[in-house]
């Protein structure tokens, strides 16, 4: 079986990328694909991203407080395109009470400060590929 | 401690004590096998005058306003005023903010330092694409002058110093700072306060950059130029390694990467024609307060001693306060926890601490909640009365840097410095800092740092309180600050008005001699002046300079 792919991404503006470039290492190692957009990237960019890498997984990591707009916006991207077998998920400051929306609108799963990689990891093996 | 008879007798007794402790490890191992700090640096079981053979008081430490200014800048320090008291904050409409300012201030708070929204430090109007979700959310929303009016509403500007976090498009909200002062009839040199203006970090670090390297090089010694002759008692850059640290430098690191920015801005200035003592005085510093206690205040000297060496033998400035490091600190954000928040109050004591140890110039506490949201008005309270209680209770401020002395901490302090002075030597080697960032050297130094932190932190071999040992089932706080989403529709109403309302022919007049000033080599202060006065907006002035210099492509690196 090829590689689990998995894009990394920062939408918006927010330039904190501690994160999302230590997860990108650990999965590395965990032998995935990671693929990393860089900084300020619009959903638009987000989505065909994923489409031309192929990815199973899209990582997103917002610290800035606009995930309520960002995040739905790339699941509706991906609605419009037909796409329904990438596993989405979110990270950053995301207060509790915005979890069971943003899981509303598709989003697999959101992680906060202080989760181990090794909890991102076994999500992604035992999720990916699902829908 | 030079006899070299008592230096003998020392020499036996540690020797003897080598022997206990071999003993004693036979039956009680030690907790690790080595002690190491995260800058790399081993941790002895002990120090002791041996330790300082061949020290030179004087020339390592001298007294406090002397050079090199390892123990103080100032020959008194704490004893003729505290630090300045400085919470950042910014969030939603300038009038919300406005509001918090008045409650800080009010507290006892007595510098102010501005948050701006992430579409304000990269010069987007509340009106562009990119700027949708993002406007007022980490910090105030800044279109146009009529937004900072009301931000200083009621703060007269000659009665507070201001601190304003911004880079890129620095030279605009510092205009609009200015345009405010006029209005208040205070004369510039009245004025007192920082601008951040620190671009190299922002590509390396903080993410916040717009235009490549070389045109936001001129940005800022521009300001440096016309403060210097306009604004005489503003610091015109803040050389910040705090962002550096975030993003998951070592101590080390954070000393070796921000001096080397600082010597990439002193070269600049001087290639654009300034002399080192005209700007050198009001260059500033901002350094990041993390968890390792001692070697945090041994960061702070260091940093002290390398700048005034640098300064003096690199740049052969003459005028002491040119070879000066003053700095603010902020307590480590990346070191707080969302586990049980409020651990978060003791880890920013502790570092606030350190940092007064360490002879700061003025100080941020970061507040509880902040793995968890914008801080609320009970949480900065909190952190504002730690400062308090540091000055007014503890004590530690009645002397000047108290821990000097001390076997370990002299050591340290030499450690960090010489650690910090090969990575400055990498540096030069690569070209400088600019040529550095642009070769990914420090982003990778400093990626390979945080994802070795968390591999410690997963592994357990480094313990967070809460987060990976002493953990408990816990309920969430429930009462975070919330930014009021309709900010962005009322700053984008607000736009839509003041287009329709200003002189737009003097606007479209304001940016064209904007545009050709930058085409050229004048200085951009003044047509950035005149260009906010005109009422043009954040969005319109970055946008011309835009068209003109172009944008920064990051390199990718992962």
């Amino acid at each position: 079986m090829r590689k689990i792919r998995v894009l990394a991404a920062k939408p918006g503006l927010d330039g904190h990328d501690r994160g999302i470039k230590v997860i990108c290492a650990a999965l590395r190692d965990s032998g995935m694909e990671v693929i990393y957009t860089g900084l300020r990237q619009t959903p638009e960019q987000i989505v065909a991203a994923a489409i031309q890498e192929d990815a199973d997984v899209i990582a997103m990591s917002v610290l800035s407080g606009a995930h309520n707009y960002l995040f739905p916006k790339v699941m509706e991207l991906l609605k419009d395109k037909g796409i329904k077998d990438v596993l989405v998920m979110g990270g950053g400051i995301i207060p509790d009470e915005d979890v069971d929306p943003l899981k509303e609108a598709g989003i697999a799963a959101i992680f906060g400060p202080g989760t181990d990689t090794k909890d991102i990891i076994g999500f992604i093996q035992e999720n990916v590929r699902k829908q | 401690m030079c006899d070299p008879q008592k230096m003998a007798s020392l020499k036996e007794a540690v020797a003897k004590y080598d022997e206990k402790v071999a003993k004693v490890l036979q039956k009680i191992p030690e907790r690790k096998k080595d002690f190491v700090n995260t800058s790399g640096i081993p941790v002895n079981r002990v120090y002791t005058p041996l330790d300082m053979e061949g020290f030179d008081y004087l020339k390592q430490l001298g007294l406090p306003g002397q050079y090199p200014y390892t123990r103080a800048v100032q020959p008194t320090a704490y004893r003729g005023r505290y630090w300045t008291m400085r919470q950042y904050a910014g969030f939603g409409s300038a009038e919300e903010t406005n509001e918090r300012y008045h409650f800080l201030l009010k507290s006892g708070q007595t510098g102010l330092s501005v948050a701006f929204d992430l579409p304000t430090q990269i010069g987007f109007d509340s009106d562009h694409p990119l700027a949708q979700g993002e406007v007022g959310k980490v910090g105030v929303s800044i279109d146009s002058l009529w937004d900072m009016e009301r931000l200083f509403q009621g703060i007269p500007l000659d009665q507070v110093s201001t601190s304003m976090t911004i880079n890129s498009p620095c030279a605009v909200l510092l205009a609009m700072y200015l345009a405010i002062a006029e209005k208040q009839g205070i004369s510039f040199d009245k004025l007192r306060g920082t601008v951040q203006n620190d671009i190299l970090k922002e590509y390396s670090s903080r993410g916040t950059y717009i235009f490549p390297p070389r045109p936001s090089m001129r940005l800022i010694t521009d300001i440096f130029a016309f403060c210097t002759s306009d604004v005489p008692q503003w610091n015109t850059i803040s050389i910040s390694g705090y962002h550096i640290r975030e993003a998951g430098s070592t101590a080390v690191q954070e000393v070796a990467f921000t001096l080397a920015n600082g010597i990439a801005y002193v070269d600049a200035a001087i290639k654009a024609g300034l002399k080192v003592d005209e700007f050198g005085p009001r260059l500033s510093f901002f350094f990041n307060s993390h968890l390792d206690f001692l070697e945090e205040v041994a960061k702070f000297r260091a940093a002290r001693r390398l700048w005034a060496e640098i300064m003096k033998e690199r740049f052969g400035a003459q005028d002491p306060r040119s070879l000066m490091l003053r700095f603010h600190t902020q307590t480590a954000g990346c070191s707080l926890t969302a586990q049980q928040p409020l651990n978060n109050i003791m880890r920013t004591a502790f570092q606030a601490l350190s940092a007064v140890l360490g002879g700061t110039q003025s100080l941020h506490t970061n507040s509880f909640d902040e793995a968890l949201a914008l801080p609320s008005e009970t949480a900065v309270q909190v952190a504002l009365r730690t400062q308090q209680v540091i000055a007014y209770e503890t004590a530690v401020a009645d002397t000047v840097d108290p821990l000097a002395g001390s076997y370990y901490l002299e050591n340290l302090t030499d450690q960090v410095e010489a650690k910090a002075q090969q990575y400055i030597d990498q540096i030069d080697r690569l070209g400088g800092a600019v040529a550095a960032i642009e070769q990914g050297f420090v982003q990778k130094e400093i990626g390979a740092a945080a994802y070795r932190y968390q591999q410690e932190i997963e592994a357990g071999s480094r313990v967070v309180v809460g987060l990976n040992k002493f953990q408990v089932k816990e309920e969430r706080p429930t009462d975070l600050l919330k930014v009021d989403p309709a900010v962005g529709d009322r700053q984008v109403a607000r736009l839509k008005e003041l287009k329709s309302t200003r002189d737009n022919a003097a606007v479209k007049q304001a940016l064209a001699e904007l545009k050709k000033a930058a085409e050229g080599d004048a200085n951009l202060m003044p047509p950035i002046l005149k260009a906010v006065k005109a009422l043009a907006t954040l969005g319109e002035i970055c946008d011309t300079l835009r068209a003109v210099f172009g944008e920064y492509e990051a390199p990718a690196l992962v």
